[in-house]
């Protein structure tokens, strides 16, 4: 009997323990994933977002409530009509740390521009931005927190996953929400109040091919290193196998990894030298890119090209920053660029934050955003802040459609699907005396 | 020449894990417990070895005595203040306490060192690669690339990170058998894994030996820390979790409670998921690695080396 009893328990301890480590996995997963994990992220964050749907609901009224209490106390004394609270959210700890940041500083500096110039028809602008840690389910709990602080309109999410799982929210409450840089296909697509302001993956990936085929000359066998638990990095993947099979070029190997086996890339370099790449596609972001470069070299010698997500990455290898030399991106703003926009956006940037490092893109986005819901609002004669976030945002997707906006990061006009217009750039990283940047080419 | 080099890389991988897992299967062979905060005391290790190495008063020797003195220290405090008082107390309560550990360990790094990345710089870094080999060339050892004038390029490099990895992880598990099997200590340690009770009534110290056995699974785990950030230089709260997660699979794999089991558990994860990234899939080699872990266990319940129990009716 005694020896049944002790069987039976260590069997019970056996499966907890199983189980234990299962949790133990999953949580890593998702939390350590701060670059990647989106396709679980996102399936996690929507088994959350039902369990917490009638919380949000019952907050939304609540949120509403107080932000009426709000508007009726606080009547800043620079326009008649109130302080319009703009919601952000983004990473701004974690492994995509850097993207948030600059987010929030892009979008502080707009804001404050916007209302030192007298604000946007008589109503202040106010930025409240939330920190989501790349978690998809942070991401949801922080859009929940603006909500109860009388959030009228969401500049974000910073990050493609979280951002899937946030619009979907908003879309159910009907908040108008404009990512400076989630550029994932999903990230808008769960409704007509959804727009972005920079290209979407597939669309960066055909334009990565176009650039290959086009300035890399003669150079067609392409070999790719590409996150397979992330949708920014299939996202991109994907647009560049189409585009580059129409332009004649060749993907020779295609290598993947995993947010859980990030770290060592020893055998995915190893197929691009076997298979013969003569130009490595990182459709990922620069924490790993950092370690690629690292473990490649004096392995592998040949051109880079990447992403947005490449921005961050002369940071991101500090004293090896030499290995960047060279390294193509494609981003829509750099700190180093030579136009007049650009150049004024930086300036007005680095006086603001003179302790922080240059700008990147993301930066640059956030600030595009902001003057472009200005214009938006202008269009739309919206002139009393404490209209309701439903209603603001019905007239806010339509005037969306109708302005035309000369930014930062370029001419841009959207359509009603959310998806924007302009023309890209390629940059490139040039390393002197143990200094990176971005330059144009 | 791919094989060679794929096969070396899964060695070192494999060799890290294997003196994790010997942390888990010390710990477990006599304390009979889970201990999953050690794949986090990695973390700690790689944080202290990270902090004294960019600082500019520190010399490499002394960095790597402090990163391996705080790993053992935290090791045995934990043990002590955390494990210690729930001895008695049913397995899973032990086991609970662990995860616990593990998560405020994270927790504390993420508040003190936030969550980006740190670019950790190799112990090795500066050095030549320890092997290159030259088609028609033959080999080269502990140098730079000589032919680079002739534009030559090495089919075969092996990166001293590789070399340091493979030598000490061997150096120190043959270092740990001579301790356990020829030590006053290492006897009692054994004589406490078969039989705590009768251990000690036959007088052995079974709190001071469960001890030794953090003091000495974190002190390895401080030497993985360093070898494993070297190689993939690069550090955050999370650094130690996948790692410590595959170093429980290998100790499994290997038997747990086995320290032979441990170092071949660990290579062989090492060796299987490399190779099979190579050949079959990069983006399945992980369910490959679990998916031979099944079948091992379906045919040796026990693990590879693990000790078959046959009970007494």
């Amino acid at each position: 009997m005694k020896n049944y009893l002790k069987r039976t328990v260590a069997a019970a301890a056996a499966a907890v323990m199983t189980l234990g480590l299962v949790g133990c996995g999953s949580n890593t997963s998702s939390t350590y994933g701060g670059t990647g994990s989106d396709i679980g992220g996102v399936g996690n964050a929507d088994s959350n977002a039902s369990g917490a749907a009638s919380d949000a609901d019952s907050t939304a009224a609540n949120g509403s409530a107080a932000s009426d209490a709000n508007g009726g106390t606080n009547s800043t004394p620079a326009g008649n009509g109130g302080t319009l609270v703009i919601g952000s959210i983004g990473p701004i700890t974690g492994g995509a740390a850097i993207y948030g940041e600059n987010v929030k500083k892009g979008a502080q500096l707009a804001v404050d521009e916007i209302n030192e110039a007298g604000g946007v028809n008589g109503m202040t602008l106010e930025l409240n931005f939330q920190d989501d840690e790349h978690d998809p389910e942070k991401s949801v709990t922080a859009y929940n927190a603006l909500k109860d602080k009388g959030m009228k309109l969401l500049i974000g999410t910073v990050t493609s996953g979280p951002c899937e799982a946030v619009s979907k929210e908003a879309t159910k409450d009907n908040m108008f929400l404009f990512t400076p840089s989630g550029s994932s296909v999903n990230s808008i697509t769960s409704g007509d109040n959804c727009f972005r302001m920079c290209f979407n993956d597939p669309q960066q990936g055909k334009l990565e091919a176009d650039f290959i085929a086009e300035k890399l000359d003669g150079k067609t066998k392409v070999g790719a290193i590409y996150d397979s638990s992330d949708s920014y990095s299939t996202g991109i993947l994907d647009g560049f196998k189409e585009e580059a099979a129409a332009k004649g070029l060749e993907v020779v190997a295609e290598e993947a990894f995993t947010s859980d086996s990030n770290k060592d890339f020893s055998v995915q370099i190893q197929k691009m030298i076997d298979n013969g790449a003569e130009v490595l596609f990182l459709p990922i972001y620069y924490t790993e890119t950092a370690l690629i470069l690292q473990q490649a070299e004096g392995k592998l010698d040949i051109p880079v090209v990447g992403g947005d997500g490449l921005d961050g990455l002369i940071d991101a290898l500090g004293d090896k920053v030499s290995l960047a030399d060279g390294v193509y991106a494609l981003t829509p703003y750099s700190a180093t660029a030579k136009d007049e926009k650009a150049v004024k956006f930086t300036e007005a940037f680095t006086a603001k934050y003179p302790d922080a490092d240059l700008p990147i893109q993301f930066a640059a986005d956030a600030y595009d955003c902001v003057y472009a819901v200005k214009a938006a609002l202008e269009k739309a004669e919206v002139n009393d802040a404490n209209i309701d976030a439903s209603e603001l945002c019905d007239k806010l997707k339509t005037a969306m459609t109708e302005i035309e906006y000369a930014g930062v990061t370029g001419d841009s006009k959207w359509s009603a699907d959310g998806e924007v217009t302009k023309n890209p750039k390629v940059m490139q990283i040039k390393v002197t005396d143990g200094k990176g940047e971005f330059t144009d080419i | 020449m791919s094989f060679i080099s794929n096969l070396l890389n899964g060695i070192s991988l494999g060799s890290i894990y294997a003196l994790i897992a010997l942390g888990y299967t010390m710990v477990y062979g006599i304390a009979k417990m889970l201990n999953f905060a050690h794949g986090d005391i990695i973390m700690v290790g790689g944080y202290a070895a990270f902090i004294t190495m960019t600082a500019n008063w520190c010399p490499l020797w002394l960095s790597m005595v402090i990163t391996v003195t705080v790993c053992t220290v935290l090791g045995v405090v934990i043990e002590k203040v955390a494990y210690k008082p729930l001895r008695s107390s049913p397995p899973l309560a032990v086991l609970i306490t662990a995860i616990g550990v593990s998560y405020l360990l994270q927790n504390i790094a993420l508040l003190t060192q936030t969550a980006n990345p740190k670019t950790f710089t190799s112990i090795a870094a500066g050095a030549p690669p320890f092997l290159q080999v030259f088609s028609g060339k033959g080999a080269v050892f502990f140098q730079t690339n000589p032919y680079t004038e002739e534009g030559l390029k090495p089919s075969l490099t092996i990166s001293m990170e590789t070399f340091l990895a493979i030598v000490v992880s061997v150096a120190i598990m043959v270092a740990l058998t001579l301790f356990i099997n020829k030590t006053k200590a290492g006897r009692a340690m054994m004589a406490c894994s078969e039989d705590r009770g009768a251990a000690q009534l036959m007088g052995i110290n079974v709190n001071g030996t469960i001890s030794l056995t953090f003091a000495i699974g974190s002190a390895l785990a401080a030497v993985a820390a360093v070898l494993m950030c070297s190689a993939y230089p690069q550090i955050s709260p999370y650094t130690g979790s996948m790692p410590g997660i595959k170093a429980f699979v290998a100790a499994v794999f290997g038997g747990i409670g086995s320290i032979p089991g441990a170092m071949i558990g660990g290579v062989l994860l090492g060796v299987i998921e490399i190779l099979s990234k190579f050949y079959i899939s990069s983006q399945l080699s992980d369910a490959i690695v679990f998916m031979v872990l099944i079948v091992v266990l379906i045919v040796r319940p026990t693990g590879i080396m693990g000790k078959k129990i046959s009970e007494k009716v």
